[in-house]
């Protein structure tokens, strides 16, 4: 469960944002600059709200008035547009980076699983310039998983892509929701692919929610 | 052959390399910190830990003179309590070495931690990683080519240093001087041929380095950026 509620003072308008979620998939619509991606750095604790609440499962990220919880102890996944892998790291070397070293026995069945899953198996010696951007998407997919979050935030994260591998990815996202059963949350420009992947658009504009729409009825876990 | 006393190019060569050690500590420090941090002041900082970059060098060994001479600030205080004098000894090269050589370490680093994407940083630090972690692992390696760049030049300038030495340390042989001491030194006292050993010896490690770094510089960006 994810519950959000923030208010931020940006360059040019206030954000006031109010949402609950369970383990579906949330997908934020509007144009640039309406405070998506601000939405998600919030959350991940890159970013940290004037005021209000953000509770994941039984844990306070951020409550006003008190020191918000940094992004290292958040558990929160997070794909970053353009993906963000690191350059001088072999695929293996970024996707096990935000494993413990206490956790490292028990992840690697789950890791070897994510890579058959994804089919990056065989990427695993290559640096990110070697590989493609539906590689790297899901690599980085990968890598967010790693770390087993309790959220899965995605900053458009098939823009780069081709139609072709674009449909492939969205089809593996569906997949990986269906595995882990987290809450995702994507930031899209792309009506359609918002329409096609998630349980619930939220449309933006100028950091106010205009409107919400459930597509299929989502049953709540928690 | 001639008859070569060595010690000014050994005397040289710990100058330069511990006080391009404690630049490039304190400047890869200093640097991380002002990156991260925008106050009050700020260009003031900065502007202050650059300006040896455009003083005379003899400006700056005034200056030292002041702080460490024996009748200066910390001069005297070390003199009173550990009777322990810096003038006319290497360690006085060593300070006027760092304090010329700093501006270029932490220009070059300053430099580097401006151009990395905070994306990256970002990125580690969602997946659970320290701050520690996050220099040591996607900081400094990413930044290693400027920060390699800004050592090799401190280290050249910490090399090349005159001025401000000789105002501090003197000329001393066998204990202050350093291969541009010998030089001017030798060429003051009609020793062309020796001073000429010097100026091909230094012009020539010089030389070496600066090819050296753009060669491995050149060949580990191309490692990370191209197939």
């Amino acid at each position: 469960m994810l519950y959000v509620e923030i208010t931020k003072q940006l360059a040019h308008f206030e954000m006031n944002i109010h949402f609950e979620m369970c383990n579906e998939i949330m997908a934020f619509v509007g144009p640039s600059g309406s405070g998506k991606t601000t939405i998600l750095d919030n959350i991940a604790g890159l970013a940290h709200p004037d005021h209000g609440l953000i509770l994941s499962n039984e844990c306070t990220f951020f409550t006003t008035g008190e020191k918000p919880v940094p992004a290292r102890d958040r558990k929160v996944g997070y794909l970053f547009q353009d993906y963000a892998l690191f350059p001088h790291m072999t695929v293996e070397k970024n996707i096990w980076f935000g494993v413990r070293n206490s956790e490292r026995k028990d992840s690697h069945e789950m890791i070897r699983q994510l890579l058959v899953v994804l089919g990056i198996k065989h990427l695993l010696q290559k640096y990110p310039h070697q590989i493609s951007g539906g590689e790297k998407q899901r690599v980085a997919l990968a890598r967010a998983l790693a770390t087993q979050p309790s959220v899965l935030l995605l900053d458009e994260p098939l823009s780069a892509l081709d139609k072709e591998t674009r449909k492939q990815c969205q089809d593996e996202l569906l997949r990986l929701h269906n595995m882990w059963k987290i809450p995702f949350i994507i930031v899209t420009h792309d009506h359609d692919e918002a329409e096609r992947l998630s349980d619930r658009i939220i449309y933006l504009e100028q950091g106010q929610i205009t409107d919400e729409k459930r597509k299929r009825s989502v049953v709540s876990t928690y | 052959m001639l008859d070569m006393d060595y010690s000014p190019l050994l005397l040289s060569l710990k100058v330069a390399a511990i006080s391009t050690f404690v630049v490039f500590v304190a400047g890869v420090f200093i640097a991380y910190v002002l990156a991260k941090r925008d106050f009050f002041g700020k260009s003031i900082v900065e502007a202050l830990f650059l300006l040896p970059l455009v003083l005379p060098p003899t400006v700056v060994g005034f200056g030292l003179l002041i702080l460490f001479g024996k009748k200066g600030w910390i001069g005297s205080w070390l003199l009173e309590w550990f009777d322990f004098q810096i003038v006319f000894t290497w360690i006085g090269a060593v300070i006027a070495s760092i304090v010329v050589s700093f501006p270029l370490m932490y220009q070059s680093a300053a430099a580097a931690f401006e151009s990395l994407d905070e994306r990256l940083s970002n990125a580690a630090r969602t997946m659970g990683a320290s701050e520690w972690r996050v220099f040591w692992f996607i900081v400094f390696p990413l930044a290693w080519p400027g920060l390699l760049a800004g050592l090799v030049l401190s280290f050249a300038r910490g090399l090349g240093e005159f001025g401000a030495t000789l105002m501090l340390a003197g000329y001393i042989p066998g204990r202050t001087d350093t291969i541009p001491m010998a030089i001017y030194f030798a060429v003051e006292s009609g020793q062309m041929e020796k001073a000429t050993f010097w100026v091909v010896m230094i012009s020539t490690f010089g030389f070496s380095l600066i090819l050296w770094v753009n060669w491995w510089s050149k060949r580990n960006i191309r490692r990370f950026t191209k197939s």
